[in-house]
């Protein structure tokens, strides 16, 4: 074992030597290299890390959430609707919701007002969520006037804004009391938007589900599962248009990568003949020359993958935000949590190592027989 | 579900293998018809120096099909997240009928190209190509193979729908014999599984040991290796996966590679796959060991590989014991 070390150690060294002779070419793949190793890896950093906030906001979304149906469209929630489901067995409580959404004209942005389960505010006052208290530049105990769509104008005193941790679920979120919502909306009494069940059992939610839709056949539940699943396929499919899109620049790279190894210099071919002349077999050149390249990849690999985690996560991934984010006139500020997963580095690696290697491995063998005498003498 | 990111790079990987042995199998077909090393003629004198090409080439396809394995593994386990009724990859693997033969495949992909790239390590050491022929013959078989199992992929991934209800592990590791081999390895008792796990993992380790240290015996230690990856799988599915999962039926051999039980799957497979590719390359080796050339280098080189085979068996059987030993799961009333 130890000679064969030796000599892959003295090959690298030869081969680190001959890299630093020709600094400008090498730098110049290596930066297009490292460049397209970032691009790459942003995007799928930026995607695990949406995938994971995703989760997280989900966790503590309710089981089972019961929507009613009046011809294909989602409707209000009748009296007696709640009594009409009765007891099923593994629901722990059901509640009946309200939420809606208002345009507002000043900041052109929709907001999505919620009387919380517990602690509404008290009437007259609200709660905002912090990119909304921003955008409209209000702070605890400032008024807030909103013009109902009745034409109606209510003002509101802020009790509190929402803490900034829990901006990417409350960024246009304003928390009222059960009374100011349906004089604000004009709410029917009795009525609500939605049904939230909890179930305490995850394996008891699917039966819990056909119940609900065997008894009430208007009513449509959404499992916090398939929400979960849809956001989660929703980004990898995102991730993966946007890793399909830069397939382009992958495959323009490898041609750069074959133009750049077959192209060999004079000198190059000199030397490589000299080396064959001084008793190095064609064997020894190939290990040579892809030394060169596992070296140049893993250089790439590193710098890339580290400038993406930069951007990604200190620069919240400026560049690729509109595609893998999404938009809306009020979007929340969040910071990612870093972190790196096994299965993501696996991938980016066959991503960008493989078709390398696989570009410039005729070039390298082009190099490697090349006669001695025909290169010393040319 | 073709656009998930790892889906895209296994395809990849796939399509690049095969197109390179594609391009490579018309010169293996050359070689094996006309390859002859006492000719001093100008087809000669190409092919020998197109050999080093091919080689490279194919010995780059084999080492992705290596890794192709691990990233299979990883993205059915990730994919399950997609499927009502998937806890693990077995769930990914059911939601589509060519699943488990695309994993089967990939498994024996993993141990052919280990075992050429075993013949290509010692043929390039030897100064005559020696194993010429023999490389590129079973070049030629192995192509039909990375097309079949690039198809299998393609169809896999292209067949995943993502609110397919498909069976959890519970349900085909239940060990009611009802679902061929994976229920049989279930369905074994404790004590006779035990028995067959820690006596053909020891047999092999013992084996690949004297080997290593004599030079002896090798083609019974290659043979004992390849008993004793399915003596560890079989023991993995029937009694050590309950042992780590402290669950008296709870069989599955994939949900010891997720996070909620340290990986610790990673453990117990990196060992036995790398030990049995060892332990089979250096019983392979031993089958050349009287080609001209070769009377030096295979027996060295099958020594190698044996003592990183004994290695790789000896660490398993550790592993196991141990993590038998530390399991709140009693499996044997004393």
């Amino acid at each position: 074992m130890r000679p064969w070390i030796e000599k892959q150690r003295y090959l690298i060294d030869y081969t680190l030597a001959a890299l630093a002779r020709r600094k400008a070419r090498n730098l110049g793949l290596l930066a297009v290299y490292a460049l397209l190793v970032f691009m790459l890896a942003s995007v799928s950093l930026f995607g695990q890390a949406l995938r994971q906030e995703a989760a997280a906001v989900l966790a503590d979304s309710p089981e089972v959430i019961l929507q009613r149906l009046v011809a294909g469209r989602h409707d209000l929630i009748p009296p007696g609707y709640l009594e009409k489901i009765g007891r099923i067995r593994g629901v722990q409580h059901q509640q009946g919701r309200l939420w809606g959404y208002y345009y507002d004209p000043v900041s052109k942005a929709n907001y999505t007002l919620l009387v919380p389960a517990a602690e509404a505010p008290a009437p007259g006052h609200l709660r905002l969520g912090a990119t909304l208290a921003r955008e409209r530049g209000l702070q605890a105990g400032q008024p807030l006037s909103l013009r109902s769509y009745g034409g109606k104008l209510f003002t509101f005193t802020v009790d509190e804004v929402l803490p900034a941790s829990s901006e990417l679920i409350s960024a246009d979120l304003v928390l009222l009391g059960e009374a100011d919502f349906r004089a604000f909306f004009d709410y029917p009494a009795g009525h609500y938007t939605d049904i939230a069940l909890s179930v305490a059992n995850p394996q008891e939610v699917r039966n819990v589900a056909a119940k609900l839709s065997a008894a009430l056949p208007d009513a449509r539940p959404i499992l916090r599962e398939e929400m979960r699943r849809t956001y989660a396929s929703l980004l990898d499919w995102r991730e993966g248009i946007a890793l399909a899109l830069l397939a382009a620049a992958l495959l323009a790279f490898a041609i750069l990568a074959w133009e750049k190894a077959s192209g060999l210099s004079a000198d190059e071919r000199r030397e490589i003949g000299i080396l064959k002349a001084i008793g190095w077999e064609t064997g020894d050149v190939l290990r040579m020359k892809l030394w060169e390249g596992l070296l140049i990849s893993f250089s790439a690999f590193l710098l890339g993958l580290v400038g993406a985690y930069v951007h990604v996560f200190h620069f919240g991934a400026r560049l690729f935000e509109p595609v893998l984010k999404g938009w809306a006139v009020l979007y929340p500020r969040f910071t990612l949590v870093p972190q790196l997963d096994g299965l993501q580095l696996f991938t980016l690696f066959f991503f960008t190592v493989v078709p390398y290697t696989a570009a410039v491995l005729v070039p390298i063998w082009r190099a490697a027989i090349i006669d001695p005498d025909a290169a010393m003498r040319g | 579900m073709l656009f998930q990111p790892s889906v895209i790079a296994l395809l990849l990987a796939a399509t690049l293998s095969l197109v390179m042995v594609a391009a490579a199998a018309p010169f293996a077909w050359q070689i094996l018809r006309r390859w002859d090393l006492g000719s001093g003629s100008e087809l000669q004198l190409q092919l020998e120096r197109r050999t080093y090409l091919f080689s490279t080439l194919a010995a780059f396809v084999c080492a992705s099909q290596l890794l192709a394995l691990l990233l299979f593994v990883f993205t059915a386990d990730r994919l399950s997240a997609m499927f009502v009724g998937a806890m693990c990859a077995v769930g990914a693997l059911n939601a589509h009928a060519w699943g488990f033969p695309a994993l089967l495949l990939q498994v024996a992909l993993f141990f052919l190209a280990a075992l050429w790239l075993v013949l290509n390590h010692v043929d390039t050491r030897a100064r005559n190509y020696p194993l010429v022929r023999l490389k590129y013959a079973l070049l030629l078989g192995l192509t039909p193979l990375l097309a079949l199992s690039a198809w299998l992929q393609w169809s896999y991934f292209r067949g995943l729908k993502a609110d397919i209800i498909t069976s959890c592990c519970g349900s085909l590791f239940s060990g009611d014999s009802n679902h061929g081999v994976a229920g049989e390895m279930a369905g074994l008792a404790p004590l006779p599984a035990m028995l067959w796990f820690y006596g053909s993992l020891g047999l092999a380790a013992l084996l690949t040991a004297w080997h290593a240290w004599s030079g002896r015996l090798g083609l019974l230690a290659g043979l004992s290796s390849g008993g004793a990856f399915v003596g560890g799988i079989a023991g993995i599915v029937s009694f050590l996966s309950l042992y780590l999962y402290e669950h008296p039926h709870h069989h599955c051999p994939f949900c010891i590679l997720k996070p909620e039980y340290d990986y610790q799957g990673y453990a117990l497979y990196l060992p036995l796959f790398a030990a049995t590719a060892a332990g089979m390359g250096s019983g392979v080796l031993q089958l050349v060991r009287r080609v001209r050339g070769l009377e030096q280098i295979a027996p060295a080189a099958s020594r190698r590989l044996a003592t990183v085979a004994a290695w790789g068996f000896g660490l398993l059987l550790c592993l196991a014991a141990g993590m038998m030993a530390g399991s709140r799961l009693v499996l044997l009333e004393p």
